[in-house]
């Protein structure tokens, strides 16, 4: 199996929600339906607009009950390697883009006694379907949702709405902060965790849970790191006996794919580990950028996950 | 062309066996003179009109005697069905998987109606007629999974996917190949194929797992894997050991045609939707050397898979005790002609 399979979709609504997040609504274009999915999916978004180009993970935020459409939320990252504003400057209302089929890296775990949802900015996104699914299944949850303000913040007013007490919000301008320690603290046996948020907030809510004495089997999180950018690097590619230039801000794997060549991928985002890829030869530094690989795999140098991490010295060859 | 469901057994007189359809329809597993374990996953799609393949869910002439085994073994032992209570999503989810699948592929026999969640089942080979709120377990006679594997051939396990790994905590099993869901249920995906030789030290598991973990909704896979039974046995179980383990005892240079059957398991895996979970279909079919022997393809390349098999591997099948019986009998078969290559009849 190679690549995922690719639906073509078509915007049916394109919504501001805040001056930095894009909502869009996405119909399929040749049958009914979109396949099902569950609560943490995400679809890749593949769009082409001249010389500009994204290829991003988002998760769904519809309810999993719906396989009408799809929505997705795009933030507009400011730094960004073009991706997110591409969409915010270029896709609208009746634009056709193309998606994957769903997939989950971040599912509900059915053990748990009660789930405890927390959320960072526009990490609300995959809680939106998830929600959706526990509230409809009986399930016993809470929602921890931190946002800079009320007006950058998104869905939070539909989310009271839909879910009333059950929902807690953080504002920062507000000086309100999100009570980790207490909340962790004299939770029943067979609570899960969830986050989903900035880097930062992941790596304190994972510290202090561990801290707190938390199995890692209950605690989940979903971390889908933008490929970084850095200089520009050369890759031999030992099957096809090709050599590519990855330029600073594009990842091993858009090159690839640039190229024409298609490798496997899922969540171009360092978590699910299916672009892993053997270096035939490194010489020089390996900047290992994801979430997949062990300490050890990584110090070994032997294995690469080439939709997020780097190279740089003076060869690298990928059995590719 | 509505099927003709045989009335037959698999314990007993064994009145099973073959029609000539049912033996072209038979997935014969090996494409090559050799056999070694290999993972061997293609995706599950549609295959030749009549052959085991045709459809996503395969009913043939054996159905009803199947339904009819499997509810013996049941009432016999009904930790044969077991489902931890996380697993409910996902048996809703195998309901619609397997009720979509049969009335679509066999109209005449099968048909659902869908109204929100109000459905309406008609299985016409069993006789059933019912009307149920999908999601709501107490509309149904039995909990979700066993209402409707209850009504399929072939078992089910459905397979819970978290912390990176696959864990078997659900499942129907009556027809299986010596292995026991009471025994392996709760277990990791490494942990249930502790047992088989060879395949752990190439790798083969690892590629397996991260493969499956990765599957997606609407790309279900399959492969084949084989054994040999004494006897159409459909339950060779560990908890009926010292019902057919004597079987393997009782075969004879004379009886080998009729006694000795290649038993293959047509494998295929889903993921479901709401659930997350992936469904692993083992569906079992039985052929007699007898009824190989009608395709000379198959009883030549059979003969010559057998005489070639890693004495590894067929002590796993089991198959010590008659294997060069049946080598003696199939060489009967094999005027040494080579094969062509493919698993389909000449």
């Amino acid at each position: 199996m190679s690549a995922p399979a690719e639906i073509r979709v078509r915007v049916t609504e394109a919504e501001a929600v805040t001056p930095a997040i894009k909502r869009l609504k996405l119909v399929p274009v040749t049958s009914n339906a979109l396949p099902d999915f569950s609560g943490g999916a995400h679809t890749v978004v593949h769009y082409t607009d001249g010389p500009r180009h994204v290829r991003n993970p988002y998760s769904l935020m519809g309810s999993p009950f719906d396989s009408s459409a799809y929505q997705i939320s795009v933030l507009r990252v400011p730094d960004s390697r073009g991706g997110s504003a591409l969409i915010h400057d270029s896709v609208n209302e009746g634009t056709e883009i193309t998606i994957t089929s769903p997939i989950n890296l971040f599912p509900i775990d059915r053990r748990a006694r009660r789930h405890i949802l927390i959320a960072g900015g526009i990490g609300i996104t995959p809680f939106m379907a998830m929600t959706a699914q526990l509230d409809r299944e009986g399930a016993d949850f809470q929602l921890h949702y931190a946002m800079r303000c009320r007006d950058t913040g998104a869905y939070w007013k539909v989310l009271q709405g839909l879910y009333g007490h059950r929902v807690h919000t953080y504002f920062d301008d507000s000086n309100q902060t999100l009570p980790l320690t207490r909340l962790l603290d004299g939770q029943p046996l067979g609570t899960h965790l969830y986050v989903c948020g900035p880097a930062g907030m992941i790596d304190w809510v994972l510290k202090t849970a561990r801290h707190a004495g938390w199995p890692d089997e209950n605690v989940h999180y979903e971390r889908f790191a933008a490929p970084p950018p850095g200089n520009t690097f050369a890759v031999e590619l030992a099957k096809s006996k090709r050599t590519i230039e990855v330029g600073p801000r594009e990842s091993v794997l858009e090159a690839i794919e640039a190229a024409g060549i298609e490798p496997q991928f899922l969540c171009r985002g360092g978590a699910c580990g299916q672009c892993e890829t053997a270096v035939v030869c490194a010489d020089g530094t390996l900047q290992h950028n994801d979430h997949y690989l062990s300490d050890d795999e990584k110090a070994s140098g032997k294995k690469m996950m080439i939709c997020v991490s780097r190279f740089e010295g003076a060869r690298l060859v990928l059995d590719l | 062309m509505g099927l003709m469901f045989k009335d037959e057994t698999y314990r007993g007189d064994f009145t099973f066996y073959n029609s000539p359809e049912a033996i072209r329809h038979f997935p014969f597993p090996f494409h090559e003179d050799k056999y070694m374990y290999a993972v061997n996953i293609e995706p599950h799609a549609p295959g030749p009109k009549g052959s085991a393949y045709e459809f996503p869910i395969d009913v043939d002439e054996h159905y009803v005697a199947d339904m009819k085994d499997r509810a013996i073994v049941l009432a016999e032992d009904p930790l044969r069905c077991q489902s931890l209570p996380h697993m409910i999503t996902a048996e809703w989810d195998l309901v619609e998987l397997l009720m979509t699948s049969m009335s679509e592929a066999y109209p005449e026999h099968f048909t659902l109606t869908r109204n929100g969640d109000a459905w309406h089942w008609i299985n016409r080979p069993l006789g059933i007629d019912d009307e149920f709120t999908f999601g709501d377990t107490s509309t149904l006679r039995y909990p979700p999974m066993e209402y409707i594997t209850r009504q399929c051939q072939g078992d089910f396990c459905l397979l819970d996917q978290r912390d990176g790994d696959l864990w078997m905590d659900s499942g129907m099993v009556t027809s299986q190949a010596d292995w026991s869901l009471d025994f392996d249920i709760g277990m990791s995906f490494k942990e249930w194929h502790a047992p088989v030789p060879l395949a752990h030290e190439v790798g083969i598991f690892d590629r397996a797992l991260k493969f499956l973990l990765a599957m997606q909704i609407g790309r279900p896979v399959r492969r084949l894997n084989w054994t040999m039974t004494i006897n159409p046995r459909l339950d060779t179980s560990p908890e009926n050991y010292h019902k057919w383990g004597t079987d393997r005892t009782t075969v004879t240079p004379e009886n080998v045609g009729d006694k000795v059957h290649l038993r293959v398991e047509l494998q295929a895996l889903w993921r479901l939707p709401r659930s997350n979970a992936i469904v692993f279909s083992i569906r079992g079919y039985l052929i007699k050397m007898r009824e190989v022997a009608t395709i000379p393809k198959w009883s030549r390349r059979l003969h010559r898979v057998l005489k070639t098999l890693p004495p590894e591997l067929a002590a796993y099948k089991g198959l010590t005790r008659y294997q060069q019986m049946t080598i003696d009998w199939l060489a009967k078969h094999d005027d040494g002609a080579p094969t062509t290559p493919g698993v389909w009849p000449e």
